[in-house]
């Protein structure tokens, strides 16, 4: 067995509550809990076994050493981090034996009220960035037209990624947009928002919440579940998300050194990724992805997005669930969204159609170019 | 007839002061490393490149070129009219700020257009630097 301390953690429990557009008469406080009994009792673990805590709610203003005295007052752990950070954190205090068992949540609901505005979360406040108009959506818009300009990436490469997303999403009977299929047409035939995207080639808004439950490899070894192996993370950062023009020539590899760190804390590749989960909050994004995390080579990833590649029968089988596409997007609760997806996906708890048939070794990001971090996670039936 | 939303402006900070106080003087400004000659956008207190912390304000020429663009269409608050050009502008000394695309129509933006500074009062307080296309 490795030596690397993440090696030492399993992911034992994940958990989605209801997602919706709106969850009418649902607060966030009781999305929190729901989506941790929920992680709990996937794992097959009694709340008083929980020694770390990592669980939060934004709207409520919930930090997890509140929380900590939701499980008897018993953990000695808590976090601060989000997503696949909050995830790492949590096992490096499990792998250096500051607790056992940790439980990670995050909600949202309630929060986008004002619609004629775009969501919050996508309105950054910076004092160089908001007066121009600018948001998330052309904050990442700015980098995938700066890519098609140099490497010729065509509309239709965008399109058939996000109807790709979108039409797994819409086999999801837990998906916001179940039922909604659409074709690389309908996505270019769609209203523009922030060119070169237009409205399917952006994340929805919803609410909902997840949760996730980390404990040692050993302890798995008791529980009756298909533990899934921490295989390699690392996070990568280039300044503040939003505050400043996002340039292709400094920003456009992100996430390359964090899959390379990745990659060598467990001796695998991209040629080994049975499922990628990659985060997906426009459809650019995953282009750019796929040529950062070495899958092909910077300028290539609009002609490798073609063809089937990305579906579920395909050699990349990309965002399984339907994602922040299709899926939900519940505000910083889809960081965590994109692990516990991974997890769900590698135990084999998809409905059947989205299962990828013998997937192993998942990888899963949060951020991207347009945000100046990229964060990166392995994951896997087996271990390291 | 009713007064458009307001847009968010910027809040000057310590840091961020002489550049917005040059807006209002008619100067594009940024910091330029003493130690390395780096120029340096968005305002810090140390250089990025070297870490050095004798930053001094220049005033840019105001000469550029389109780095990348977006025509936007859904605003993020109601007070923006669309559609918009959102450019990011590679200044002349090296250095790349956010702004908009201005006194034409928002689909001739493109990349390697080559655009000057104007400037748009937008409140007492506050003068946005903007872009339009270059005369010469």
């Amino acid at each position: 067995m490795s030596d690397h301390p993440f090696h030492r953690v399993a992911l034992v429990g994940a958990y989605h509550t209801r997602q919706a557009k709106v969850l009418e008469g649902v607060r966030e406080l009781d999305l929190v809990i729901e989506s941790i009994r929920g992680a709990l009792g996937a794992a097959g673990l009694r709340p008083d076994e929980v020694d770390g805590v990592s669980v939060r709610s934004s709207t409520w203003g919930l930090n997890p050493r509140e929380a900590a005295a939701w499980f008897g007052g018993r953990p000695i752990w808590t976090g601060v981090s989000l997503g696949i950070e909050g995830v790492m954190e949590a096992a490096l205090a499990i792998a250096s034996g500051q607790c056992e068992t940790v439980v990670i949540a995050d909600a949202q609901a309630g929060r986008y009220t004002d619609r004629a505005a775009t969501s919050p979360w996508t309105r950054p406040t910076q004092e160089f960035v908001a007066c121009f108009g600018l948001y998330t959506a052309v904050e990442f818009a700015l980098i995938a037209q700066r890519h098609m300009h140099l490497y010729g990436t065509r509309p239709e490469a965008l399109a058939e990624v996000a109807a790709t997303i979108r039409n797994h999403g819409a086999q999801n009977p837990e998906a916001v947009f179940f039922g909604r299929h659409v074709t690389p047409a309908d996505v270019l035939a769609s209203r523009p928002v922030a060119e070169p995207f237009r409205l399917l080639d952006c994340a929805i808004n919803s609410e909902g919440g997840a949760a996730l439950v980390l404990t040692t490899a050993e302890r798995a070894r008791d529980l009756d579940v298909t533990p899934i192996h921490l295989l390699g993370s690392a996070i990568e950062r280039q300044g503040m998300a939003y505050v400043a023009a996002p340039v292709w020539d400094k920003h456009g590899a992100s996430g390359r050194r964090a899959a390379e760190r990745a990659f060598a804390q467990c001796g695998l590749g991209p040629r080994d990724v049975d499922v990628c989960e990659f985060y997906d909050p426009f459809s650019f994004e995953l282009i750019r992805q796929f040529e950062a995390f070495g899958f092909c080579k910077e300028g290539e990833g609009g002609d490798f997005v073609m063809g089937g590649r990305i579906e579920i029968g395909g050699e990349c089988p990309l965002v399984t669930g339907g994602g922040l596409l299709s899926f939900s997007h519940p505000g910083t609760a889809q960081l965590l969204q994109k692990v516990t997806s991974s997890v769900l996906q590698l135990q084999g708890a998809m409905p059947e159609g989205l299962t990828v048939p013998g997937a192993e070794v998942a990888m899963t990001s949060n951020g991207g170019a347009g945000a100046l971090f990229c964060d990166v996670m392995l994951l896997g039936r087996n271990p390291a | 007839m009713s007064a458009r939303p307001p847009i968010p402006l910027p809040r000057p900070t310590e840091l961020s002061r002489p550049h917005w106080d040059g807006c209002r003087q008619g100067e594009l400004r940024f910091q330029r490393c003493r130690d390395c000659g780096a120029a340096v956008f968005i305002p810090q207190p140390v250089c990025g490149g070297c870490f050095g912390s004798e930053l001094v304000w220049e005033t840019s020429s105001g000469r550029g070129t389109v780095y990348s663009h977006s025509v936007v269409h859904r605003p993020p608050v109601p007070g923006f009219e669309v559609p918009y050009a959102v450019i990011v502008v590679e200044l002349e000394e090296g250095w790349f700020m956010l702004s908009n695309l201005v006194d034409c129509e928002p689909s001739n933006a493109r990349i390697g257009l080559a655009v000057e500074v104007c400037f748009r009062e937008a409140s007492d307080e506050i003068t946005l630097p903007c872009f339009r296309p270059s005369e010469a």
